[in-house]
């Protein structure tokens, strides 16, 4: 250990053979995906014989073209970017404002407002789902977009995430603007915001994937086919498949349902594993 | 200036008045009023008589409700060790600095974004008799075919591999983060002793991560409790309920047969068991910081 700058922990905690384990279980993660986008590319009527047809030519890409002569697919995949869209910009625009005060104002109570916010990190969904239904009932919201919208809007991750990132924005930033006699939404608006995008951006595609993916509100507040969303409406058109009738076009609309969010993962990857590992551990 | 700025005024609450508004009245609310109703009879056109206790008297000697308690213990006993057993595995084997281990860090982590449909119709397809994937592979084997999604024992066994194969993501990933916050320092130190590669990782690795393996395990015994769309959607609890865990009887009694004060009971006592978990999770977590 002569030379202390060679010197790497990974050299000691590298262990080749469990690299290779590793490597060779991705074909267990892979192996489902490839088979469904096998089955995709093949006609339904040959999948009916057998699916071991997937292994031969020809493949087709009618499945994929059929989601779009059938509108019901095409308006759930709508009604699921309106509902992840609009929810990711309340989100976002609930959370600056309120992580900007509760990191940078003085107000009565604010310590105790912020304590029972943190608390609501703790209440999962199935404890207040039921009094939710209700709540929309009374209003008569159910099988709308909005409804679907709003619960996600009071997670309380949000605040949390945005409070600790006006935190750790240097105080003298404000305090240079506040000279000037700028306004405190100004000074929230145009010093602080523009330098909060990484967190905005992670926040934003967390809400994203959330409000996508989610499956047990929608599953009970739309319960209007031309409302479903893609999650519920893909999850409606399973109930009679196991004579594996029309596999291919199931599979079609697998692939076609997950591509937003494999897209957004393949673009944004790093802020993905942030604010999941955070929302975790929070 | 800077006085001013810090000085405790109403007007500086306003900021925080709309996200306010959102959770007090969608979830601040529902929590209490959820409470509320599990101490009623419910009728379907919202009408409620109070009842007191009863309604937890009822699911407490509900046969079905003690099997969906049982399934779901069984199911976090068995998918918690996978996942973190698996995870710490992959975290110790992908922690290098090569592109190879960059990719398969993010192929694992992939199935994490994807829907709960997605998860399920992939290995529903799989599962399928004769036909599916799985089928195939047992067939080349020589092995008898099995009704993996219609076979007691199987079907949360079913349920089990689609949910780890779907939740590894985030085990091995909060993993591979503690990974690299060992300091370097200690590993420079065994390397002056010439410890062994298997010494170093019981010795200095396994120790310094073990508050992070116990958050994991925690995070995974909290989000496995609540196991619901998997079983929903793959097996629709079956066969004879062997596969059917508690938030999934919520569903069924609140939404299903419409019984609300029921599924709300229900609903307050697996609240307070994930309500226990949490708040181990919270205190492992600042006992983490601490250390």
């Amino acid at each position: 250990m002569a030379d202390r700058s060679a010197f790497s922990p990974e050299s000691l905690t590298e262990n080749r053979l469990l690299y290779w384990i590793a490597a060779g279980l991705a074909v267990v993660m892979l192996a489902p995906v490839i088979w469904i986008v096998g089955l995709s590319l093949k006609n339904n009527q040959e999948l009916m014989l057998g699916t071991e047809a997937v292994f031969r030519a020809p493949y087709t890409l009618k499945n994929y073209a059929d989601i779009f002569v059938n509108s019901q697919v095409f308006g759930w995949f709508l009604n699921s970017m309106i509902v992840a869209v609009g929810q990711t910009l309340g989100v976002l625009t609930l959370c600056s404002l309120a992580g900007y005060a509760f990191a940078r104002l003085e107000f009565p109570f604010r310590r105790t407002i912020f304590i029972l916010v943190l608390f609501g990190l703790a209440v999962p969904e199935q404890a207040v789902i039921i009094a939710r239904h209700q709540m929309f009932n009374w209003f008569g919201l159910h099988n709308t977009h909005i409804a679907l919208m709003l619960p996600g809007m009071s997670s309380a991750f949000g605040v949390f995430l945005m409070t600790q990132f006006f935190r750790a924005i240097p105080r003298e930033i404000d305090e240079a603007a506040m000279l000037d006699n700028t306004s405190q939404f100004r000074i929230f608006w145009k010093v602080l915001l523009p330098l909060t995008m990484p967190a905005q951006a992670t926040l934003g595609i967390f809400t994203f994937l959330l409000a996508w993916n989610d499956y047990w509100w929608p599953l009970i507040s739309a319960t209007k086919k031309e409302m479903f969303t893609l999650t519920i409406g893909i999850a409606s058109s399973q109930t009679n498949f196991a004579q594996s009738e029309g596999l291919g076009f199931l599979s079609a609309q697998a692939i076609f349902a997950s591509l937003p969010v494999v897209i957004v993962y393949i673009f944004f990857q790093r802020h993905i594993v942030t604010a999941v590992s955070g929302g975790a551990v929070k | 200036m800077a006085e001013s700025y810090r000085r405790s005024r109403w007007s500086h609450a306003l900021f925080v008045v709309p996200y306010l508004i959102v959770f007090l009245t969608l979830l601040v609310f529902p929590l209490f009023w959820g409470m509320w109703l599990s101490l009623n009879k419910v009728d379907l056109f919202g009408g409620a008589e109070f009842v007191g206790l009863r309604q937890y008297a009822r699911v407490l000697s509900d046969p079905v409700f003690h099997q969906a308690v049982r399934n779901t213990v069984i199911f976090v006993a068995v998918s918690v060790p996978v996942l973190v057993g698996l995870g710490l595995f992959l975290a110790l084997a992908l922690n290098r600095k090569t592109r190879g281990a960059a990719f398969l860090r993010g192929l694992y982590f992939s199935s994490t974004i994807l829907s709960v449909t997605i998860v399920t119709l992939i290995w529903r397809i799989v599962f399928i008799p004769n036909d599916g994937l799985m089928a195939l592979i047992f067939a080349g084997l020589g092995w008898e075919p099995i009704g993996f999604l219609s076979t007691k024992g199987w079907s949360l066994f079913s349920v089990g591999v689609a949910t780890v194969w779907w939740c590894i993501g985030l085990p091995m990933m909060l993993l591979l983060a503690a990974l690299q916050q060992i300091p370097a320092d200690l590993y420079e130190a065994a390397a002056l002793d010439n410890a062994s590669k298997g010494r170093i990782l019981t010795r200095i690795t396994l120790p310094s991560i073990k508050p992070t393996i116990m958050l994991v395990a925690v995070i995974q015994i909290v989000m496995q409790f609540q196991l619901f769309g998997q079983a929903l959607l793959m097996t629709n609890g079956g066969p004879a309920g062997t596969s059917r865990p508690i938030v999934m009887y919520i569903y069924e009694t609140a939404f299903i047969r419409w019984d609300v004060g029921l599924g709300a009971a229900a609903s307050e006592i697996l609240f307070v068991i994930i309500l226990c978990a949490a708040m181990l999770q919270y205190w492992i977590s600042t006992r983490k910081e601490e250390v």
